[in-house]
């Protein structure tokens, strides 16, 4: 399947090249420790998710990555799901 | 009680002559009555939460019997951010003029990595604003300012030394036990607020609990006073040099004190952490060796979230910290009490005269739980981020402080604490959802935005000229079937008031014929851009739990 839709976690190929892609992903990481390797990885993660931007497309790729069915549609962190989500109002401040 | 029995307290004084000032205990006539003697509402808890109660109660008409444990103000400075909504409550109170005059005022927060700035805000980027968005000023002053309003009401009994040892909740009321030093005495209440702090015995009385979750952290809250000229904002540091790998705040109160607040880890051993020897060399690390400093209060403490299920239970109401407790990160525990206190203040005046039923004041229960979420959510997100529970958490937290001094996406992520605004109460009852097209911030449920105006000549604002009721702001003419609303002000802009700035019709986003209903507690409640007489009435009937 090849989604277009902008809201839609794109799980088709669309890549001109995926060998190169991974080369690129694998020779990033060349030369640190497991350490640093997992603190790029984190850094890759906030720089990508900020990129796509849209929430529901971040969920459904950390629902896959999780190993859960994308039709299960709670991911309520333990001892949050009584509380009521909101926004804070001055998030942009 | 006339007003030349009152003793004459040190309410204006120093720091030292408010912290020395001991209430006089009183014997009553309640003690002496051969049967207990019934009041309408009796507050337990003379903090910051019950005296805003008590003297919005008082000011509505209604007697208040408050009484209070102690016969002192809050040792020590506790809690420190009053927000500018909570000014604003003190201000139709009468008592935000000596708050702001001896507060320190601040709308500019700094975030630190290391010793590198990564991200600073402003949480009040606008002008046309009377207060500012926080002052800081200790809780004793906060509450002498208060009590010595209290004292100019003559329907406030303030009973020092009555220690509520039991509470029996019957059909109509609830009979209080008191215990003072002349023994004790019983009370019958139509209602009882409990103002009586995080560890509520009042809630101990009527076997219930509050819960949530506690953080496994520590942290040192170090009052110093000292010359020092670091700016009147903000200071979060994250792993800075002088306190590596932890956490440090950095706040300014009146009198050159200074709130430092040093995180300590979990193994931390809390009485070992409180002595002098080890607390001067962590100031001292941070403000290096030369800068001469005394300690003038101190504590360990953990934090932990918690909200009771619901709070309000038949003739009793839980309010402030009794209700639900946050961490300080963020000031949104007595920010939060103070708008529960204005929330019900209205409510149980409406009810008492017998202007609404019991239904109204039920509405504070899901309206200030709703608030209670919002508050521990924010308060939560933020020490989740300054107290990582999970090594992926930390470091996640740790690489988005790296990306933020570079990358300003990831400083919306930094999280040192989401200050406390007031709760938009989305989804009351009482709201009646819009049914013309709005801009903006101002719909149903949200607490009135403040705008410069003026009246008669004289400039002013917009939440200075509401009155204490229902008020229906017209922009453009006020139609004429608006004066036979009951309980409801009239304010037309262009007549009552004038707009001189536009910064209201801005604010608002109003044109000519938009109308607003506001609540007591000055939330919005309705909005329309033509009103009629009927929808008008019929807002008013929802927002006040009225037979439609």
């Amino acid at each position: 399947m090849n989604h277009t839709e902008s809201n839609v976690l794109n799980t088709g190929t669309h890549m001109a090249s995926y060998d190169d892609y991974y080369e690129a992903l694998i020779s990033a990481h060349q030369g640190l420790d497991t350490a640093e390797s997992h603190a790029m990885n984190a850094r890759l993660v906030l720089l990508l998710s900020n990129h796509i931007g849209d929430l529901s497309v971040l969920q459904a790729a950390l629902r896959i990555a999780r190993g859960q069915p994308l039709a299960n549609e709670s991911t309520s962190l333990a001892g949050r799901d009584v509380i009521t989500p909101v926004v804070p109002s001055h998030a942009s401040a | 009680m006339k007003p030349n029995d009152i003793p004459s307290y040190a309410f204006r004084g120093t720091g030292e002559q408010v912290q020395a000032i001991q209430f006089a205990y009183r014997r009553s006539p309640d003690q002496d009555a051969p049967q207990p003697v019934r009041h309408s509402v009796v507050i337990v808890g003379a903090g910051p939460v019950g005296l805003t109660l008590a003297i919005d109660l008082a000011q509505r008409g209604q007697s208040v019997l408050l009484v209070d444990n102690d016969d002192r103000l809050s040792i020590g400075s506790r809690a420190l951010c009053f927000a500018k909504r909570t000014l604003e409550i003190w201000d139709r109170l009468g008592v935000g003029d000596p708050m702001v005059d001896k507060g320190v005022s601040w709308n500019v927060g700094k975030v630190f990595l290391r010793d590198e700035q990564v991200y600073q805000f402003n949480l009040l980027p606008e002008d046309g604003h009377e207060r500012p968005a926080f002052i800081n000023l200790q809780q004793y002053y906060c509450e002498a300012y208060l009590v010595e309003r209290a004292l100019q009401l003559h329907n406030i009994d303030i009973r020092w030394k009555n220690s509520v040892t039991d509470a029996v909740p019957g059909e109509d009321g609830v009979r209080l036990t008191l215990n003072t030093p002349e023994g004790d005495y019983s009370v019958l209440a139509d209602w009882v607020v409990a103002c009586d702090g995080a560890r509520s015995p009042m809630r101990g009385h009527l076997g219930l609990e509050s819960k949530g979750r506690i953080f496994r952290d520590r942290f040192l809250i170090a009052d110093v006073k000292m010359t020092a000229d670091f700016p009147t904002e903000r200071w979060f540091w994250f792993d800075p040099p002088f306190h590596p790998n932890q956490s440090v705040l950095l706040h300014r109160e009146p009198d050159n004190v200074w709130r430092i607040d040093f995180q300590l880890g979990w193994d931390a051993d809390p009485e070992e952490e409180k002595k002098p020897e080890k607390i001067i060399p962590r100031v001292q690390a941070l403000l290096g060796k030369d800068t001469e400093f005394s300690l003038e209060w101190a504590s360990v403490y953990t934090f932990s979230c918690l909200r009771m299920e619901r709070f309000v239970h038949g003739r009793v109401v839980f309010a402030g910290d009794s209700a639900h407790g946050v961490s300080p990160f963020g000031a949104r525990g007595a920010n939060s009490g103070v708008q529960d206190a204005d929330n019900l203040g209205w409510k149980l005046d409406w009810v008492l005269r017998g202007r609404a039923g019991v239904e109204l004041l039920q509405t504070y229960g899901p309206e200030r739980e709703y608030a209670a979420d919002e508050n521990i959510l924010n308060s939560t997100l933020a020490t989740d981020f300054i107290t990582p529970k999970s090594e992926i958490s930390r470091l996640f937290r740790d690489q988005v402080l790296a990306l933020a001094r570079d990358h300003e996406f990831a400083r919306r992520i930094v999280n040192s604490g989401r200050l406390s605004v007031p709760a938009t109460l989305h989804g009351s009852p009482l709201n009646t959802p819009d049914t013309d097209l709005f801009a903006g911030r101002m719909l149903p449920g949200a607490p009135l935005t403040d705008a410069p105006v003026e009246v008669e000549g004289q400039k002013t604002w917009l939440l200075r000229s509401l009155d204490p009721e229902f008020t229906l702001l017209v922009f453009g003419e006020v139609p004429a079937w608006a004066a036979g609303l009951p309980n409801v002000q009239t304010l037309g802009v262009g007549s009552d008031l004038h707009d001189t700035q536009g910064l209201l019709a801005q604010r608002l986003d109003a044109t000519p014929g938009t109308a607003y209903l506001l609540r007591p507690d000055q939330h919005v409640c309705a909005r329309w851009r033509q009103p009629s007489e009927a929808a008008v009435r019929a807002a008013l009937a929802r927002a006040t739990c009225a037979p439609q």
